[in-house]
């Protein structure tokens, strides 16, 4: 079959030709925009991934062009296929509007929210669905599920009481490394991701995880807290890696000429992209932790960023600093901090390690 | 009265072991299918005899075994749910703990209908005995010919696994159990494929409860016909009830769905009425997952007719009066029971068995437990009620797999049927703490039929 079959899909009154076997939300980014339904767990690139965060749900009001029934429930347009002359409601169904909302809100339960020291903040899936399908508030009145911060190696911390459990960083370490040392331990709303016996993260693609995780569950060792991505830009960059399977095509995120972080060059929907030899653009450890120097790279450009997007207020042209008012109030006095969010704050107390605390820090803990 | 299929041999004694269940008549169901019958035969017959699964849902077994794609040189497996986890159903725990070759007969004659080489029994893990029940019934089938290659000399050749689960009970839903069987996490998986088409290790696979292949074998020796004549409407057959609660003589019973529910819980063949006469106030007539129903609408349905023992008339007047056959866990409470505790404890149940892959049922099921907690230990507010209202609105139907909506139904209904209960709960916070609400009019006659 040299002709691929093309099915007809009308996805909230637009329609459009995909190739059999295409998914509703794979269909949905061929047209773009809001039609688009959100995905938190889907990732193009990982194979079985999906399905399980129900952010993406549809209704589809007509089944096919053979079968016209509607389809009983909302299903998860990341894994249901197209069928000839579906139609298919995102935005424009009321239903999924509410589901979403509910799906949002469940997301958000026992999430700490702790966006101001999240290094994930600007660039957070889950900042951004709760900011375009959530609700100011929430009806929960109880305490949030918390977890131990774990540093699974050096380069890579789990903070799980940030997780969604999307299972992305799962089908990472299944996919791209050659044994897997990590996984969901227990069930429920229980389950955590952990590595059960040793702490350690070590296949040479491992750090992969950071890129693939929507939220602020695993992050960058050497970046955390270093700064906020909206500070930094973001330029591409590749080397030369001695690692064959690492493609070395990169986005730098600078500020000046210092390189503040590497990641994997990501594509509108947030995932990592295709490099230049057509293969997923994932990146090996090396270049992502140990590549921090200017002249490690050769720098292409800066990375184009959607101006909708936070990061995008760092960017580069006409840059406006605005005027300095704190010390014109202090008439001359040296301003005194009272809270430092670093890892140590040598203010208050040299010996209160703040990333021990599993919260804000509060005035009650310099005491 | 009333004919018993299954459980008829159930006291004979010693019918655990091989010589003694094979003088009573066992394995004829194998010779005749075997020796005189060909595979689709006897999935027709299985077909002609309206059995329906006897897990939960009730999807009929032999159109689930006609959608099993049987496509060349690739294995097919017949896998037997023996997970039996939901609160209130023990049927197959007596099925297997007393008459272990029932089941294996039954697996015989539905593997060879199904041309599964290789079946599984999947048993939670908690009947750890009965594995060595049934491990032993299985020795004594294949010392006997019954097992192993080339069985009677029909060539079909059928080996039966034992697989222990490690207790849970999302691994009874059918793709979490070929998951687990597989041997890994117990997730459910996300469908399609489903079973029939991609099971266990990828190929085509049947799952049924246990009961649904027991009542292979009595459909087998008396034929599909004979068997759909028992019953009524499309509930045919016998059905095996686990009665518990406040009632006299709990048990597993084998009813022939013609009886009422009124009848079912008085009389003294089967549950033998309340003790210390008691009244009714509630009853879950289908293991956990099934909504509650206050005595008026469990007697009578919303139209004034008799309540039967049976699919249709348990499920008569849809979630808004009426409930389900579900596995036929049948959970009976008195006056003295309280419905926010009772609610409290599923949804606790239910918070602890999600599997926690998909956020409305992980996330969604602590929230509803944490909430009736509170109602029930009067620190509750007007507002929840909507809210739990609202909770198991946006979960039901938006999950991966029925676990979620299960969690869901049991709390629905009961603020559905029992709201001023859990009202008197916020309203009267220390009284509830030391006194049940009681019976309210829940045992009265219908006025106004409920709605919602
Ligand atoms: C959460 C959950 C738990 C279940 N547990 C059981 C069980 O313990 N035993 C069982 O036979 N079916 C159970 N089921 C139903 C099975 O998924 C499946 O429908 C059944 O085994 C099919 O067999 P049947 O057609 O013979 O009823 C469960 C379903 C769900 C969603
Ligand atoms: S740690 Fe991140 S990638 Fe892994 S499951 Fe949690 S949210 Fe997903
Ligand atoms: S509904 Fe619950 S048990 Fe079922 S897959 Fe989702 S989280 Fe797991
Ligand atoms: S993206 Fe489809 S369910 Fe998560």
């Amino acid at each position: 079959m040299s002709e691929q079959q093309l099915f007809k899909v009308t996805i909230d009154n637009i329609t459009i030709d995909v190739p059999a076997g295409t998914t509703i939300l794979n269909a949905a980014r061929q047209i773009g925009g809001e039609v688009a339904p959100p995905a938190m767990c889907y990732y193009s690139k990982l194979e079985g991934s999906g399905g399980k965060c129900r952010t993406c749900l549809v209704e589809v009001s007509k089944g096919s062009e053979k079968d016209p029934r509607p389809m009983p429930k909302l299903v998860a347009s990341c894994r249901t296929t197209v069928m000839d002359g579906m139609e298919v409601k995102n935005i424009t169904s009321p239903k999924v509007i509410d589901a979403r909302a509910g799906v949002v809100e469940f997301l958000l339960l026992n999430h700490p929210l702790d966006c101001p020291i999240c290094d994930q903040a600007g660039e957070c899936h889950l900042q951004d669905l709760s900011y375009e399908h959530g609700k100011e508030g929430t009806r929960y009145e109880f305490q949030r599920r918390t977890f131990h911060k774990v540093d699974l190696g050096d380069k890579i911390q789990l903070h799980m009481t940030r997780c969604i459990m999307c299972f992305r960083c799962v089908f990472v370490a299944d996919q791209l490394t050659e044994k897997r040392e990590h996984g969901i331990l227990d069930r429920g709303d229980h389950a955590q991701i952990a590595t059960f016996i040793q702490k350690n993260l070590q296949n040479e693609f491992i750090g992969n995880v950071i890129d693939v995780c929507p939220v602020g569950a695993l992050t960058d060792k050497t970046f955390r807290f270093k700064n906020r991505v909206w500070f930094t830009k973001p330029v591409n960059a590749h080397r030369t890696c001695e690692n064959p399977k690492c493609c070395g095509e990169v986005q730098l995120w600078m500020r000046g000429d210092e390189v503040f972080r590497v990641t994997a060059r990501k594509d509108e929907w947030g995932e990592v992209g295709q490099a230049s030899n057509g293969k997923t653009g994932w990146i090996c450890n090396v270049c992502r932790f140990d590549k921090k120097h200017i002249k490690d790279w050769v720098i292409e450009g800066p990375t184009k960023v959607n101006r909708h997007s936070v990061i995008a207020q760092g960017h580069y042209v006409g840059v406006i600093k605005p005027q300095e008012t704190l010390p014109e109030v202090l008439h001359g006095r040296q301003p005194k901090l009272v809270m430092d969010i670093h890892d140590v704050s040598e203010v208050n107390k040299p010996n209160i390690d703040l990333s021990l605390l599993e919260r804000p820090a509060h005035s009650t803990d310099f005491k | 009265m009333g004919r018993k299929l299954l459980l008829e041999k159930a006291h004979v004694e010693n019918i655990r072991l091989y010589d003694v269940y094979r003088r009573e008549g066992g394995y004829r169901s194998v010779e005749k299918a075997l020796k005189t019958m060909a595979p689709d035969a006897v999935t027709e017959e299985v077909k002609k005899s309206g059995l329906r699964g006897r897990g939960g849902a009730g999807f009929p077994a032999g159109m689930k075994w006609s959608f099993l794609a049987k496509p060349e040189g690739i294995p097919r497996y017949l896998v037997v749910n023996a997970d039996e986890s939901e609160p209130g159903t023990f049927k197959d725990r007596y099925l297997m703990e007393f008459l272990p070759h029932l089941l294996i007969e039954g697996m015989i004659v539905s593997s060879f209908a199904l041309g599964s080489n290789n079946s599984y029994i999947y048993i939670r893990g908690e009947y750890a005995w009965i594995v060595d029940i049934l491990e032993q019934a299985i020795q004594e089938a294949r010392n006997n010919g019954w097992l192993g290659k080339n069985i009677l000399g029909s060539g079909f050749d059928c080996e039966i696994h034992v697989q222990r689960g490690a207790g849970a009970y999302i691994c009874g839903e059918e793709t979490a159990l070929l998951e687990s069987l597989e041997g890994k996490r117990g997730n459910p998986r996300i469908k399609p494929p489903f079973p029939a088409i991609k099971g266990v290790w990828g190929c085509p696979t049947v799952v049924n409860n246990v009961e649904t292949i027991a009542a292979v074998v009595p459909i087998i020796n008396e034929g599909g016909e004979e068997y759909a004549k028992i019953g009524v409407g499309k509930s045919t057959g016998t059905k095996l009830i686990s009665a518990c609660g406040n009632i006299n003589k709990p048990g597993v019973y084998e009813i022939d769905m013609t009886i009422s529910v009124e009848d079912f819980i008085y009389s003294d063949e089967w549950c033998g009425g309340i003790p210390k006469g008691k009244k009714l106030k509630a009853c879950i007539p289908g293991g956990s997952s099934v909504p509650i129903l206050p005595a008026n609408l469990l007697l009578k349905t919303a139209k004034g007719e008799t309540r039967m023992m049976n699919y249709e008339s348990l499920a008569d007047g849809g979630f808004a009066t009426g409930s389900m056959m579900g596995s036929g866990g049948f959970i009976v409470l008195d006056e003295d029971q309280c419905v926010v505790r009772n609610t409290y404890s599923l949804a606790r149940f239910y918070r602890h068995e999600s599997c926690g892959q998909c956020s409305p049922c992980r996330e969604g099921t602590g929230w509803m437990e944490k909430i009736l907690w509170s109602l029930e230990t009067g620190k509750g507010k007007m507002s929840d009620i909507d809210l739990l209202w609202d909770i198991q609105r946006k979960i039901e139907g938006n999950t991966i797999c029925p676990l979620g909506d299960a969690a869901a139904w049991p709390v629905a209904a009961a603020i559905r049927h029992f709201r001023d209960e859990f009202e008197w709960h916020i309203t009267n916070a220390s009284e509830a703490q030391t006194r049940n609400f009681g019976l309210a009019h829940y045992a009265d006659e219908i006025h106004v039929p409920a709605t919602v």
